[in-house]
């Protein structure tokens, strides 16, 4: 966790060093140059690309596949693992479903959703908050369920009404299951939105990958990988440092628990 | 009083004043309580106890360990349902969490808000009274001061000892301003000398406050050392075998009441109670 405030010298060194070795490997093997371009060729073409716009507009439509798919399955997941994991009965009823539906590899539904869908956005986004929701729901229900009883009772001694019960403990006694499905949820989306691209779409970084390779055009291609890595990177920072503002009071509790 | 109660109907042919004595602040009238384990067997948790407490009174109910104390605390604080029989507060019957009753749980560890400071635990108490928030932090704070917690406010239940823990649970409890504490155990897992100063801490609480105070103990001088009046009870399916007037005068001394030759006489005939 307090990674998130300290620069991390040595990991960024040894990435740096990796870097190098590629670069210098590439250069040294010119036969796979067309396969294995050198970083500073995956660079010379990436700058035109930039320039242009192109790669910022593929970026942003996957950035804003990616939020709207992911936004609705943190949203729906929450809601549907809280109800879930509090009223025991309706959980019984869709228990079974989930257990079959989870471990199905998510992309096996891109095939079902063009056929529902069609080739376009709601065919991405629907396959992504699909495949997003999965760790969110579980982790909500299991956050709920995992509640000490006698938190509620608490609640319950201190004149609580079940809507304030649900505000003021569940939720928050449930949050560090929550957040751990949304940080789990996060790369998924990531990994859905640019496959689904792939796979049905005509714009977004996932297509422009693939588009690129297709094309012959390694350097280009790498330069897609490097921007959605990037992302992922990016959108993770950004959950973190999240995570650190809310969950205050837990920081020092998984520092102990470290130990 | 009870005259005076609009939720009272009078029956017809029955004078309004009853009796001269008041109804009392808490009322548990011929309380059962069975239930089924996980195995399916029937368990007799409590046979069938009546028993009342009068306002700003502190009583204590001694017993074995295993004789359904928990289970009677949960049922007379509403949380469990009775198999049969039913409690009273102010003469009202309790369907549910009365609301100037709270139970201190015997597992106050797991029973503090973890996301909450420790004033945001206690502010919780007061939160719950709807109290303006600039209210809350006062008398939060003031609570603190109360049970020995001063400067301790800003940190985290997990950073605290246990006897420590204890003391935020009881000041959340007494925020709250209940009539009724129900305390369950509430010193029995801390070391021997925390017990005895938070035993003395909540007897300055009570003499202050006025609350009235149902303690739950096995410990028998500690039930002797705190209470008014004991109720011995016996094995499971627990009944009442016994109540003791304890006049000791008050306030109480760790050294010089306990040291007293019928605190001893006291001791040993609830201990022979208890064991037969």
């Amino acid at each position: 966790m307090d990674g998130v405030k300290r620069f991390n010298w040595a990991g960024w060194l040894a990435l740096g060093f990796l870097l190098c070795l590629w670069e210098l490997g590439a250069r040294a093997t010119p036969r796979l140059q067309p396969y294995v371009p050198a970083i500073s060729q995956v660079l010379a073409a990436f700058g035109p690309l930039l320039r242009e716009g192109t790669i910022l507009k593929h970026l942003a439509i996957t950035l804003g596949r990616f939020l709207e798919g992911y936004l609705l399955a943190a949203g729906l997941g929450v809601v549907l693992g809280v109800v879930l994991g509090y009223f025991r009965t309706v959980h019984s009823f869709v228990e079974t479903l989930i257990e079959f539906l989870r471990p199905m590899p998510s992309v096996a539904i891109i095939p079902v959703a063009i056929l529902a869908l069609g080739i376009g956005d709601a065919m991405i986004i629907a396959v992504t908050v699909y495949a997003t929701l999965w760790p969110i729901l579980i982790n909500a229900i299991d956050g709920v369920r995992r509640i000490e009883k006698i938190l509620i009772d608490t609640g319950r001694t201190f004149g609580l009404p079940r809507r304030r019960i649900l505000w003021r403990i569940i939720l928050p006694a449930a949050s560090p299951y929550i957040v751990t499905g949304l940080r789990i949820g996060l790369s998924i989306a990531l990994i859905l939105v640019t496959t689904a691209e792939m796979i049905a779409g005509s714009k977004g970084l996932g297509f422009f990958i693939l588009d690129e390779e297709r094309s012959m055009n390694s350097a280009a291609m790498y330069g897609g990988i490097v921007v959605v890595a990037a992302l992922g990177y990016f959108l993770n920072r950004l959950f973190l440092a999240l995570e650190f503002r809310a969950m205050r009071w837990r920081r020092g509790m998984l520092v102990r628990e470290s130990f | 009083m009870v005259a005076n109660s609009p939720q009272h109907s009078i029956t017809p042919g029955t004078p309004p004043f009853q009796s001269s004595t008041p109804v009392p602040i808490l009322e548990v009238e011929a309380l059962s309580k069975s239930y089924r384990q996980a195995n399916g067997e029937l368990t007799n948790a409590i046979g069938n106890i009546t028993c009342r407490v009068d306002s700003g009174e502190f009583v204590s109910f001694v017993g074995p360990s295993g004789c359904g104390k928990t289970t009677l605390l949960m049922s007379i604080a509403g949380l469990l349902a009775p198999t049969s029989g039913r409690v009273m507060v102010n003469g009202r019957a309790v369907a549910s969490p009365p609301e100037n009753l709270v139970l201190l749980f015997q597992e106050y560890n797991k029973s503090l808000f973890a996301w909450r400071s420790v004033l945001g635990n206690v502010g919780f108490g007061l939160e719950a009274r709807r109290q303006s928030s600039k209210d809350t932090r006062k008398k939060a704070l003031a609570l603190l001061d109360l049970v020995g917690l001063s400067g301790f406010e800003n940190h985290y239940p997990w950073e605290l000892s246990g006897g420590m823990q204890q003391r935020v649970a009881i000041a959340r409890a007494l925020a709250y301003e209940p009539e009724i504490l129900l305390m369950d155990e509430p010193f029995g897992s801390l070391d021997a000398l925390t017990r005895l100063e938070l035993e003395d801490v909540l007897l300055n609480i009570w003499s202050e406050l006025k609350t009235t105070i149902l303690f739950i103990t096995h410990d028998i001088e500690e039930a002797i050392y705190l209470s008014d009046r004991i109720w011995v009870l016996s094995r499971r399916p627990s009944a009442i075998i016994d109540e003791i007037q304890i006049a000791f005068p008050r306030p109480r001394h760790q050294v010089a009441t306990r040291a007293e030759a019928r605190f001893m006489e006291i001791r040993n005939a609830i201990y022979q109670q208890i064991r037969n």
